[in-house]
C-alpha cells in the first residue's frame, strides 16, 4: 500500500477534534480547513477565515491571550501556515497555553489547482514549530487525532503544534456564512462579550 | 568599524537612560484609559520609551512581532475575545501590512496603530524613504484612516481621539508621528 493511500481523510479528522468540543474555541484557515470545519458542525464559537492568509495563528494568539481560561485551537492548512511561518517563531515566544495549532497537511494547495507546497516538496512543518519551541508532533493515524483531541481541549500545558497527514483527493465544499461582520458578532456574543 | 543606532538625544525624545517626555507619557495614560491591554510590536527608536511603559504594566500583554502584518491579525484575535490592542511600528513596516487589513475592514474589527515615520525629514538612509511617501497612500488605499501628529503638544489628544474613533466606532485608524517631531536619528561610532 502506497503512503498515499493510507493518508487520513480530512472530514473524518475534523469531525473526530471536533467531538465533545465543551470549550473550545476555533479559528479556521482560509479554505478547505473551514469547509472541513464547517462540514463537522456549524458553531458559534468557529471564525471562518475567508481571506487574512498568513494570519491564522496571530489571531488565535490575541484571542488566546482575552480568553486565558478556554481553550483555543487554530484549524489551518500547510499552505496558509507557510505563508505565517514567522508567526510560529512570534506565537512561541509567547508560550501561550490554551492555544493550539492544528495544520491539516496534504502537501498541496487544494484551492487553486492541487499545486505542490513546500510541504509537499518535503518541508516539515512540525519540526519547524519545535524547534520554535512548541509541543510539536506529526500525526498520521485516527487514534492519535483522538489524543490530540483531548489535549487541544485542555486550556494549560501548550502551546502545541501538530499536522496532521492528510489525502490530497479532492472533498465536497461545504460553505460557512462569509459576512465578516456577522461572523464577529456571533462570536463575541458566544464568549458572552458586552459591545462595543 | 562599527557603528550603533541611539534613540535621538538632545531633542524631544529622551535619551536611552533617562525618563519618558511628557508627550510619551501622556500617550501611554491615554492608551491605559482606552483600556488597552494587547500591545504588539516590531520596534523603533521613536516607540522604544512607549515599549519599556507598556512591558512594565502588568495589565498589558505585549508582544514582539516578526512581521507588521502579525500584529494586525493579533488586533482582530483580541477583539474576537474581548480586548482592546494597539499596534506599534515604523513606516517601513506599513506595507508589509496591506493585505492582512482587508481582515479588519471586512469584519470592521477596531484597529489602531502608532506609526513613527521614517524617511520625511533629515533622514540619512534613502531606502527608507519610498516607504515613508508611500505610508498615507497605503493605509488609505486600504480603508485605515489617517491622523498626522506634528506637534508633540498634541499628542495625547490626537491618540486619545483615535482610540476613541477606532474602540468606540469600530473604525480603524493609524496616527503617524512625524520625524521631525520625533527628532533626528543619531548614530554614533564605536
Amino acid at each position: 500500500m502506497s503512503a498515499t493511500t493510507m493518508r487520513l481523510d480530512r472530514r473524518e479528522v475534523v469531525r473526530e477534534l471536533m467531538k465533545d468540543r465543551g470549550d473550545l474555541v476555533v479559528i479556521a484557515g482560509l479554505g478547505s480547513p473551514g469547509y472541513d470545519l464547517f462540514a463537522a458542525g456549524d458553531h458559534d464559537g468557529n471564525f471562518y477565515l475567508w481571506g487574512a492568509m498568513g494570519g491564522a495563528a496571530m489571531i488565535g494568539l490575541g484571542l488566546a491571550f482575552a480568553q486565558r481560561n478556554r481553550p483555543v485551537l487554530v484549524l489551518t492548512g500547510d499552505g496558509e501556515q507557510l505563508m505565517g511561518l514567522g508567526s510560529l517563531a512570534t506565537v512561541a515566544a509567547q508560550k501561550p497555553e490554551n492555544l493550539s495549532i492544528v495544520v491539516l497537511d496534504n502537501g498541496h494547495y487544494a484551492e487553486t489547482g492541487m499545486q505542490k507546497s513546500h510541504t509537499g516538496l518535503g518541508i516539515d512543518l512540525h519540526r519547524m514549530a519545535e524547534a520554535a519551541g512548541f509541543k510539536a508532533r506529526e500525526v498520521v493515524a485516527m487514534q492519535e487525532v483522538a489524543a490530540l483531541r483531548r489535549e487541544i481541549a485542555q486550556s494549560a500545558g501548550g502551546p502545541r503544534f501538530a499536522t496532521i497527514r492528510i489525502g490530497a483527493e479532492d472533498t465536497p465544499r461545504a460553505l460557512s456564512e462569509r459576512d465578516g461582520v456577522f461572523q464577529k458578532t456571533r462570536f463575541r456574543t458566544h464568549l458572552g462579550i458586552a459591545m462595543p | 568599524m562599527n557603528v550603533e543606532a541611539t534613540p535621538p538625544t538632545g531633542g524631544i525624545l529622551a535619551g536611552p537612560d533617562s525618563a519618558p517626555a511628557p508627550w510619551q507619557r501622556d500617550v501611554f495614560e491615554v492608551l491605559k484609559a482606552a483600556r488597552v491591554r494587547q500591545m504588539s510590536f516590531v520596534p523603533d527608536a521613536g516607540h522604544a520609551r512607549l515599549i519599556e511603559m507598556f512591558q512594565r504594566d502588568p495589565e498589558v500583554q505585549t508582544t514582539v512581532l516578526s512581521t507588521e502584518e502579525e500584529g494586525v491579525a493579533l488586533a482582530a484575535g483580541a477583539w474576537l475575545g474581548g480586548e482592546r490592542s494597539v499596534l506599534l511600528m515604523q513606516s517601513s513596516g506599513v506595507g508589509n501590512c496591506i493585505n492582512m487589513l482587508s481582515l479588519m475592514e471586512t469584519c470592521r474589527f477596531p484597529f489602531l496603530t502608532l506609526v513613527t515615520m521614517r524617511g520625511e525629514w533629515a533622514e540619512f538612509n534613502p531606502w527608507q524613504v519610498p516607504m515613508s511617501r508611500a505610508t498615507a497612500p497605503v493605509f488609505e488605499a486600504i480603508g485605515v484612516k489617517v491622523m498626522r501628529l506634528e506637534r508633540s503638544e498634541d499628542a495625547a489628544e490626537t491618540v486619545e481621539a483615535a482610540a476613541a474613533l477606532a474602540f468606540e466606532g469600530e473604525q480603524r485608524l493609524a496616527v503617524l508621528f512625524s520625524q521631525r517631531m520625533l527628532g533626528r536619528k543619531k548614530w554614533v561610532a564605536k
